[in-house]
């Protein structure tokens, strides 16, 4: 016989107590098979994303379709951390994520579950890898509610509504908000598509927070130079020539 | 359970009392007159002026001939169809008729206005709008109507079937008697989505599968879904089509409460008006809406089907107040002896 693995440390997330309480139970059921300790139970994504920093964990059960914040997002957060737990999604039904999970060979569960198909994927559960996950946010497109970065080896998420401009610095981007700066490590092309009902561009290099603007000027001694002020930010940013006039037009159509 | 069948139904005259109906005759004679007027005069600065001149008589005799055709009409309906025909131009002419004798003196029109004239206008105009209410019944005949129903199906979330079924496998352990009782549930839910939805039910039917539908949403969702009923002006008796609450209540749950964490309320108020009856539900507006596609979709379906039995009597209308969405669907009042014929209230 090997020697026994320690069970499996597991984090159930669902915003359904009847969910959570069926896959207790079919966990229960398998335990020979599968050995398991359940360290927790979260409601949505934030409360998942607190109890995964609280205590160590190996895999997370994560439900898609939360309100708040949804299993994508949380997953998207989960892998800010230096060591992150195995992910499992689940969903009840949910053609285009299932098609986009088979795509990329990452491994999920259907509700109601199976006891053979929860132990097969807990066996093989692993860390979603960082494509895979863009792929699949991609195939379910909806703008997270935070961005994240890891300060110190905890995940600092900082709520969209709160960011004033986002720009792109070689190999970072600097998020801004009112109080200070996160560098975080995203594409700005992937950034806009996914907000670009909050934020427009305003030069190659930078995205502004729409309902933000506060004043557009010329920069003097520059015939088409101008420059763009934003709420509670002293700061100057550059508007390119190339996107003055498109922005001109989406301020008129607010 | 009872359900008012109206298949074989043969073509009948229509219901003059009806708006759609009323639109459509006002409509026609309208168009008749402009387009007399037009052949008349051949000159656009006359029209205007010989039009107005025109409707100072014609516009009373057609009120008053709609008014006497909705007051006769349960009596022409009752004759057989060659008569209730024939009556039905007698009473269309002979009002346009009498209220010439009475108003083409007051209003002084410099010419007398030829009585036979009159007549034979209504007369032609009454046998082409009934020649048109034919074929209109045909044309909407149960059959066909009731295909087109059968299109409009109402169709199961299958997001909302399995996660019923999960909650229902989670409790068969801790609490059988309320799986059982989820399961009846779900059951009188699918009979009633697999039923042909052409038929009228009793309001209290329709309020009873809304009950058993919103006892398996609070399964799942627990206290994060709460219910308002306002149902105690309610109209048990009345008929409506089937499976129009009850879709209308699963876009609240699935829009305006699952996306919210800590749930919200859901109010549901039934009352009758005069002749209408009214359903009002109202959920909160999550922050970030989610697609709201699904949600048309469903909310078409209603309204298509709602025309297709009571033509232009009901209404569907969406009222986004704020931080509540209402959606205000008005049909008429029906009981058992009052049932429209599918399809089309013209076919009383």
């Amino acid at each position: 016989m090997n020697a026994p693995h320690p069970p499996l440390r597991l984090l159930i997330v669902d915003d359904e107590a009847p969910a959570r309480r069926r896959l207790r139970d079919v966990l229960m059921d398998c335990a020979d098979r599968l050995p398991v300790e359940i360290v927790g139970e979260a409601g949505n994504g934030l409360d998942a994303l607190d109890q995964v920093q609280r205590q160590p964990v190996d895999a997370v059960l994560l439900d898609i379709r939360m309100p708040g914040m949804d299993g994508l997002e949380c997953a998207a957060h989960l892998n800010q951390l230096s060591n992150p737990p195995a992910i499992i999604f689940s969903t009840a039904y949910d053609a285009y994520a299932c098609q986009a999970f088979d795509l990329n060979a990452v491994d999920y569960l259907v509700k109601p579950v199976r006891a053979d198909r929860l132990v097969r994927a807990m066996s093989r559960a692993r860390r979603l890898n960082a494509a895979a996950l863009d792929d699949l946010r991609a195939a379910h497109p909806k703008a997270r509610m935070h961005l994240s970065v890891n300060e110190k080896g905890r995940i600092v998420l900082i709520p969209v509504p709160d960011i004033l401009y986002l720009r792109a610095e070689l190999k970072y981007i600097t998020v801004r908000t009112a109080t200070r700066e996160f560098l975080i490590e995203e594409s700005l092309t992937r950034l806009e598509a996914e907000f670009g009902e909050t934020f427009v561009r305003i030069h190659r290099n930078c995205l502004v927070a729409r309902e933000r603007i506060r004043e557009i000027g010329k920069l003097p001694g520059d015939e088409d130079g101008h420059f763009l002020r934003l709420d509670g930010l002293d700061e100057r940013l550059t508007v390119s020539r190339r996107q003055y006039s498109a922005l001109r037009e989406k301020i008129r159509s607010i | 359970m009872e359900r008012w069948n109206h298949n074989n139904r043969h073509v009948a005259l229509p219901n003059f009392c009806h708006l759609g109906v009323n639109l459509r005759i006002a409509l026609t004679v309208e168009a008749a007159l402009a387009a007399m007027v037009i052949v008349r005069t051949l000159d656009f600065d006359a029209f205007g002026e010989q039009f107005l001149t025109l409707s100072a008589l014609a516009q009373p005799a057609l009120l008053l001939t709609l008014l006497a055709l909705c007051a006769a009409g349960r009596g022409l309906r009752t004759l057989p169809y060659r008569a209730g025909v024939i009556a039905t131009l007698l009473l269309g002419a002979a009002v346009p008729a009498a209220t010439t004798v009475w108003l083409g003196p007051l209003l002084g029109e410099p010419r007398p206005i030829a009585l036979l004239s009159v007549m034979a206008f209504a007369l032609l105009l009454g046998a082409l709008l009934l020649g048109y209410f034919n074929l209109r019944a045909r044309a909407l005949s149960p059959a066909i109507t009731e295909a087109r129903l059968e299109a409009l199906q109402a169709r199961i979330r299958p997001h909302f079937l399995f996660n019923s079924l999960n909650a229902v496998l989670s409790l068969v352990r801790s609490d059988p008697r309320r799986a059982e009782h989820a399961l009846e549930n779900m059951a009188d839910l699918f009979r009633a989505v697999m039923r042909n939805t052409s038929q009228l039910v009793p309001l209290e039917d329709e309020v009873a599968l809304t009950r058993a539908y919103l006892e398996l949403e609070q399964l799942r969702l627990g206290e994060r879904l709460r219910i308002a009923w306002h149902l105690d002006q309610m109209p048990s008796e009345a008929l409506i089509p089937s499976l129009v609450i009850q879709p209308l209540v699963e876009n609240a749950v699935y829009h305006g409460i699952e996306p919210l964490p800590d749930g919200g309320e859901i109010s549901l108020d039934i009352h009758r008006s005069g002749d209408k009856v009214h359903v009002v539900v109202r959920n909160p507006v999550a922050a970030q809406g989610s697609s709201h596609k699904g949600n048309r979709i469903a909310l078409d379906n209603i309204r298509e089907r709602l025309q297709l039995h009571f033509d232009l009597d009901a209404q569907l209308k969406l009222e986004p107040q704020g931080a509540v969405y209402q959606v205000h669907i008005v049909m008429p009042y029906t009981h058992e002896r009052t049932a429209p014929a599918l399809a089309s209230a013209h076919r009383r």
